[in-house]
């Protein structure tokens, strides 16, 4: 079934315009609005250094006389920078980009590590029972007892006070590790519930008795079955990693300033709010809300879409 | 009852010497004391003397024990950063951040339950509608751009309110306040709004939520059928069924009023315990994150044991189904 011959792929296409889930989608303008938003942000984040009208990330081309300037319907405003540009003379819309490219980039790993993390912990857990499911279970029921940004905070400090020249790159290992570990938690514990119940069922115990070995029946059987429900948590995780990482830039423990995220713009942008450029800081808050808003929509749609007693 | 209490106090006392272990091992095994003291250049028998006047040459779970104790009474040395007791730092910024959060529950309380229980009465008029659009609107705005919204709008452009630090205030002995004078009450305003702004969305859609299941429960149509008011109906019946869980989820929401204020803190500059803990992690200043970590963990603790006893002691069927479930 997953090696398909490629004469297949067409058919397979088909198939998913056929399908529930695709059905589901046509008929919900609410998810065709949020995927469409989300799609043209992903798409300027991922091709940036194409899409993006200037290059922010070489200095060289910065222009200081052209800092501070206001959107470009304003009286000051000239046309080349559409929403104006910061204190080092950067195009706003630009920086928008290479920030969302950040931010998405942070987001994306950190809820496939924790993904990676958390479903093979709720595995175990789920299907070993016993003690290391209690000991799986208390280790989760301490870390929701604190909000996920606390927890963030304080693996994003004591990573950094590990590693005190932190570069660039270690920078963002910091930082994903810091959010993937606050978030796996819950995937553990949706996993756990489903693989319980999976675990009963008959085709668990005919797989058992024919001798397959533990592993290979949490990998190829109970697996498959438990990831509906990871893949819309995971949806919804993303929009939450998007948050957390703009939060920590923005207090100034996340993201570096040389590869700004939305969060860094934002706190960079701060600073000018009271001498009246609010654009530097308004509109990477609008493009982080825009983000998360439409993310958040899509894994809405897509839980009562894939949900069999909504149907 | 007994055994239950007992049982939650255990469950308390090892997440606390977890948190305390955290903090331990960020002692010593995160920059090293005695080159910190030290410096680079101190010779190896220096450098042992040290280690043996500190007590780290000791067996480690003694060396554990002794940091349990001195945490237990509030010592967790000098600032690395600022050379002052960690435990006098902490003790100044306290007041500031307990007066924000708890101005700030007071008024997601005050103003989220009417929001909730008009939402719920006018459910699908206009104005419920618009209440409920905008509480999604505050669910999933980020704090931070909350503040930056408040300070643009009313600090920069009306210039109505001040938008960094506490203003003027007032010292009561170790406690100062600023809720005594005008100064520090205009001071108050925007960072409370901003940090309640979230609760307020989140108590007003559970209160709607909860109240909207209990209108539908038998009693309330029987209280209807006796002929009472609707005032009766819903404020002496169905609100009061509300509360319940309203109050554990408020109790529960109210650590996390406190872990939010450190966003909140940055933004308006609030001289708080978050803003004090924000430096210590971008200087990795040791003594202060341990100091933090441990405390904002007690009080965690202490309100997870609170609502689970509140919880107890007012749902009386918990009580009922663990005394049918006892051996």
């Amino acid at each position: 079934m997953p090696a398909a011959p490629a004469q297949a792929a067409p058919r397979s296409f088909g198939r998913v315009l056929d399908s529930d889930v695709w059905h589901s989608f046509v008929h919900s303008p609410v998810a065709m609005a949020a995927a469409l938003v989300a799609a043209v942000c992903v798409f300027c984040a991922v091709f940036a250094n194409v899409v993006a009208p200037h290059d922010t990330q070489n200095l060289a081309t910065l222009e200081l006389a052209d800092a501070r300037l206001p959107p470009a319907w304003m009286a000051e405003g000239k046309a080349t920078y559409v929403l104006g540009t910061d204190d080092q003379g950067r195009d706003i819309l630009s920086a928008l980009m290479f920030g969302a490219r950040t931010s998405l980039f942070v987001g994306v790993t950190s809820v496939l590590v924790s993904v990676l993390l958390g479903v093979s912990l709720g595995l175990l857990a789920g299907f070993v029972g016993g003690r290391t499911d209690a000991f799986v279970m208390r280790v989760c029921d301490v870390m929701l007892s604190f909000p996920a940004i606390l927890v963030a905070l304080l693996i994003d400090g004591i990573g950094r006070a590990m590693f005190p020249q932190a570069h660039d790159t270690l920078a963002f290992a910091v930082l994903v590790v810091a959010i993937s570990l606050t978030g796996w938690v819950q995937y553990a514990r949706t996993v756990r519930g489903c693989t319980m119940v999976e675990r009963g069922k008959e085709y668990v115990q005919a797989a058992r008795v024919i001798g397959v070995p533990p592993l290979r029946i949490m990998r190829r059987h109970v697996l498959p079955n438990v990831m509906g429900p990871v893949l819309v948590l995971a949806t919804i995780q993303v929009a939450s990693a998007i948050l957390i990482e703009a939060t920590l830039s923005f207090l100034g423990v996340g993201a570096p300033p040389t590869s700004p995220s939305l969060g860094t713009l934002i706190r960079v942008g701060n600073d000018f709010l009271f001498s009246g450029e609010w654009w530097i800081t308004i509109f990477p808050g609008g493009m982080l809300v825009l983000i998360a808003l439409s993310v958040n929509l899509l894994g809405d749609w897509l839980r009562d879409a894939l949900n069999p007693r909504l149907r | 009852m007994l055994a239950f209490v007992l049982r939650r106090l255990v469950q308390a006392v090892i997440v606390m010497l977890a948190v305390a272990f955290i903090a331990f091992m960020l002692f010593q095994y995160v920059g090293d004391p005695v080159t910190n003291l030290l410096g680079q250049d101190a010779t190896p028998e220096q450098r042992r003397q040290l280690r043996a006047d500190l007590g780290l040459d000791r067996p480690f779970p003694v060396q554990f024990a002794r940091f349990v104790g001195n945490a237990a009474r509030g010592e967790f040395g000098l600032s690395l950063r600022q050379g002052r007791k960690v435990s006098s730092l902490m003790a100044e910024r306290l007041p500031a951040t307990l007066e924000l959060a708890l101005v700030a529950a007071a008024l997601a309380l005050l103003v989220g339950v009417p929001m909730g229980v008009y939402a719920a009465l006018r459910r699908g008029r206009f104005g419920a509608q618009v209440l409920m659009t905008l509480s999604l609107l505050g669910v999933s705005l980020p704090t931070f751009l909350i503040g930056i919204l408040l300070i643009l709008v009313f600090a920069v452009t009306l210039k109505w309110l001040p938008s960094f630090g506490r203003g003027e205030v007032v010292a009561l002995g170790p406690w100062t306040t600023g809720m005594l004078t005008v100064d520090g009450w205009k001071h108050l305003v925007l960072p409370a709004i901003t940090l309640a702004l979230f609760q307020l969305a989140l108590i007003m859609r559970l209160v709607r939520a909860e109240m909207l299941e209990v209108l539908r429960a038998d009693y309330i149509r029987f209280a209807r059928a006796r002929g009472l008011t609707d005032r009766a109906v819903h404020f002496g019946h169905a609100l009061k069924n509300t509360l319940v869980p309203v109050i554990t989820m408020t109790g529960l929401q109210l650590g996390s009023l406190i872990a939010f204020a450190i966003i909140t803190e940055q933004v308006f500059q609030w001289p708080g315990m978050g803003l004090l803990f924000i430096q210590a992690i971008q200087f990795a200043d040791i003594p202060v994150m341990a100091a933090y970590l441990c405390l904002i963990s007690l009080i965690f603790v202490l309100i997870n044991l609170g609502v689970d006893l509140l919880y107890f002691a007012v749902d009386p069927r918990l009580r009922i189904e663990r005394a049918a479930g006892a051996p």
